[in-house]
C-alpha cells in the first residue's frame, strides 16, 4: 500500500505520512552512533568512526565532527555526503547572522536555519531529503549551553542528553540510568564513552574508533573551547569503563552464587 | 535644520531632538517626535530627508520586531546598532538613505550605550553625539561640561542647557525638543517645561 504513495517527497500517504522523510530517517539508524551529554560546565560530544579498512589514508579532517562556528559544533549521523552540504549552510548562516549584527548567531537559530533548509526538501522540488541527522551543540549568551537533535524532516528539539544513529535505544536507556544533569563534564566523559562501548558492534575497542570532545568555556578569556581528546587519553577512559563494567559483572556472579 | 543629541549617564542614556518640520522658509509642524521606540530598551533619533528618515526608522523597527517574534528574544543594542549600519551601507551606493542617527539603548550587561550614526554608514559608539546644527553647540557644551555617571537629573539639566544654547545661538531659533531616556526600565518620555529654554 505504502508503495503507491513513496515514490515522491510531494506526496501524502492516505494515513497522512511522507514516506521518504520515513525512509531517510531510516538511513540514519544503521549510522555511527553519536552522543551529547548537556554539563552543568559544558558539553560532552563523542561518536563512533566507522573505519572501513586499514587501507584508508588517516583522516586529518573528521566524519564525524565539525566546526560550525567558534561557538558551534556539530556530530553527524548518516550520509556524509549529504552532511557535507548542511554543515556548509549552516557556516554560511552562522556567518551572515556575525555580518549583518557583528554577533555570534544564537545556537537554536544556526539550528533553526539549517532545519528550515531541510524541511523545502520534503515539500517542495520533487528532490530527495538529506539522509542525515546533526547533534548541535554549542554556547550563547541567551541559553547558555545547549544540545538539539535534528532530523530529515527539518524537525529539531533541544535535549539534556541524547544518542543518535545505530543501537541509539541502548545508549537511551544507559542515560536514564546514568546520566545526571548535575554532573560535570568530567563525569559526563565516562558516560559518553561508557555508552559507545555498548552501542558500537566492536568487541575490540580502541580510540582511533572513537571521536571524543569536550566544550567549554573560559570564564577569563570568554571564549568557547573546543577540547578534542587524544588517543591516550581516550584509550585511557576505555581501559577505565571496561574495568568498571568488569568489576559490576563480577559482583553479578558472586551475587547469584548467594542462594 | 534638525537638532538631534544624545548622551549617556549613569544606568541611562538620554536622547533629545527638535520638534520643528519644514520645507523650504515655511514651518509646516511644530510637533513632530522625530525619536522613535524601536523596542522595550532602544530609542532612535532619526533625521535628514522627510520620507528616508520615516521609512527608513519603521523598517528598522519593523524588522527588530519580526526578529524577535522569530527567535522570542530582543537584539542586543550592540547587534541593532550594526544592522542599521549594515542597511545603510548596503542601500548607499544602490538607493541612499539620507538619515543621520542617534541609537541609545539600554542591555542588562552593558549598560546604557549610544551609536551615532550618519548617511554614508559611518558608525561610532559613543558618550554622547549629535546631528545637526544643533549638534555644534551641544557637542561643544558637551566637551566640557559632560562626564561620567551623572545621575539621571544632572543628564537633564545638562540637555536643557543644551537647548538653552540652541534657542540662544542658532540663527533660527524657537525650537521645542522631545527628550526621552532608556534605562533598566525601559523607554519614557521626560516632561520639559518648554517656557525654560528660550533663549
Amino acid at each position: 500500500m505504502a508503495r503507491r504513495y513513496d515514490q515522491s517527497t510531494t506526496t501524502f500517504s492516505p494515513e497522512g505520512r511522507l514516506h521518504q522523510v520515513e525512509y531517510a530517517i531510516e538511513a540514519i539508524n544503521n549510522a555511527g552512533t553519536c552522543v551529547g551529554l548537556l554539563c552543568t560546565d559544558g558539553i560532552v560530544l563523542t561518536a563512533e568512526r566507522r573505519v572501513v579498512s586499514k587501507l584508508l589514508a588517516p583522516s586529518k579532517t573528521s566524519e564525524k565532527t565539525y566546526t560550525i562556528d567558534d561557538h558551534v559544533v556539530a556530530l553527524v549521523a548518516g550520509l556524509t555526503a549529504d552532511a557535507n552540504i548542511l554543515i556548509n549552510q549552516s557556516r554560511l548562516g552562522s556567518q551572515r547572522h556575525m555580518y549583518k549584527y557583528q554577533e555570534p548567531m544564537p545556537v537554536e537559530q544556526v539550528v533553526k536555519s539549517v532545519c528550515n533548509y531541510k524541511q523545502a526538501y520534503t515539500q517542495y522540488g520533487g528532490l530527495r531529503p538529506f539522509g542525515t541527522a546533526f547533534l548541535f551543540a554549542g554556547w550563547d549568551a541567551v541559553h547558555g549551553f545547549q544540545l538539539y537533535q535534528t532530523d530529515p524532516s527539518g524537525n529539531y528539539s533541544g535535549w539534556k542528553a541524547t544518542v543518535i544513529g545505530q543501537n541509539n535505544q541502548a545508549g537511551k536507556s544507559i542515560l536514564k540510568t546514568d546520566y545526571k544533569t548535575e554532573n560535570k563534564v568530567e563525569d559526563n566523559l565516562k558516560v559518553a564513552v561508557k555508552i559507545l562501548l555498548k552501542t558500537m558492534d566492536s568487541s575490540t575497542p580502541s580510540p582511533e574508533r572513537i571521536e571524543l570532545s569536550t566544550i567549554r568555556r573560559n570564564e577569563d578569556t570568554q571564549q568557547i573551547e573546543h577540547y578534542t581528546l587524544s588517543d591516550a587519553e581516550v584509550g585511557a577512559l576505555i581501559e577505565d569503563i571496561q574495568a568498571e563494567i568488569e568489576k559490576e559483572q563480577k559482583k553479578e556472579q558472586a551475587s547469584t552464587g548467594d542462594i | 535644520m534638525d537638532h538631534l543629541i544624545g548622551l549617556v549617564g549613569d544606568g541611562y542614556a538620554l536622547v533629545a531632538a527638535d520638534r520643528k518640520v519644514a520645507h523650504s522658509i515655511i514651518a509646516v509642524k511644530h510637533d513632530e517626535d522625530k525619536i522613535l521606540k524601536l523596542d522595550g530598551s532602544k530609542l532612535l533619533g532619526c533625521v535628514g530627508e522627510l520620507g528616508d528618515t520615516k521609512n527608513f526608522s519603521e523598517f528598522i523597527q519593523k524588522n527588530m520586531a519580526l526578529y524577535a517574534l522569530q527567535n522570542g528574544t530582543e537584539l542586543s543594542t550592540h547587534a541593532a546598532a550594526h544592522f542599521i549600519r549594515g542597511e545603510i551601507s548596503y542601500a548607499l551606493r544602490r538607493s541612499p538613505k539620507l538619515c543621520n542617527m542617534v541609537l541609545v539603548g539600554y542591555d542588562k550587561d552593558v549598560g546604557p550605550s549610544l551609536y551615532h550614526t550618519d548617511y554614508l554608514g559611518g558608525m561610532h559608539k559613543m558618550n554622547f553625539g549629535g546631528h545637526g546644527y544643533g549638534s555644534f553647540f551641544a557637542v561643544s557644551l558637551l566637551d566640557r561640561l559632560w562626564k561620567p555617571n551623572m545621575s539621571l537629573d544632572e543628564g537633564i539639566a545638562l540637555m536643557k542647557q543644551v537647548f538653552v544654547e540652541i534657542n540662544t545661538r542658532f540663527l533660527v531659533g524657537g525650537s521645542t525638543f522631545t527628550l526621552k531616556v532608556v534605562d533598566k526600565d525601559g523607554v519614557r518620555t521626560i516632561d520639559l517645561g518648554d517656557d525654560e529654554m528660550k533663549a
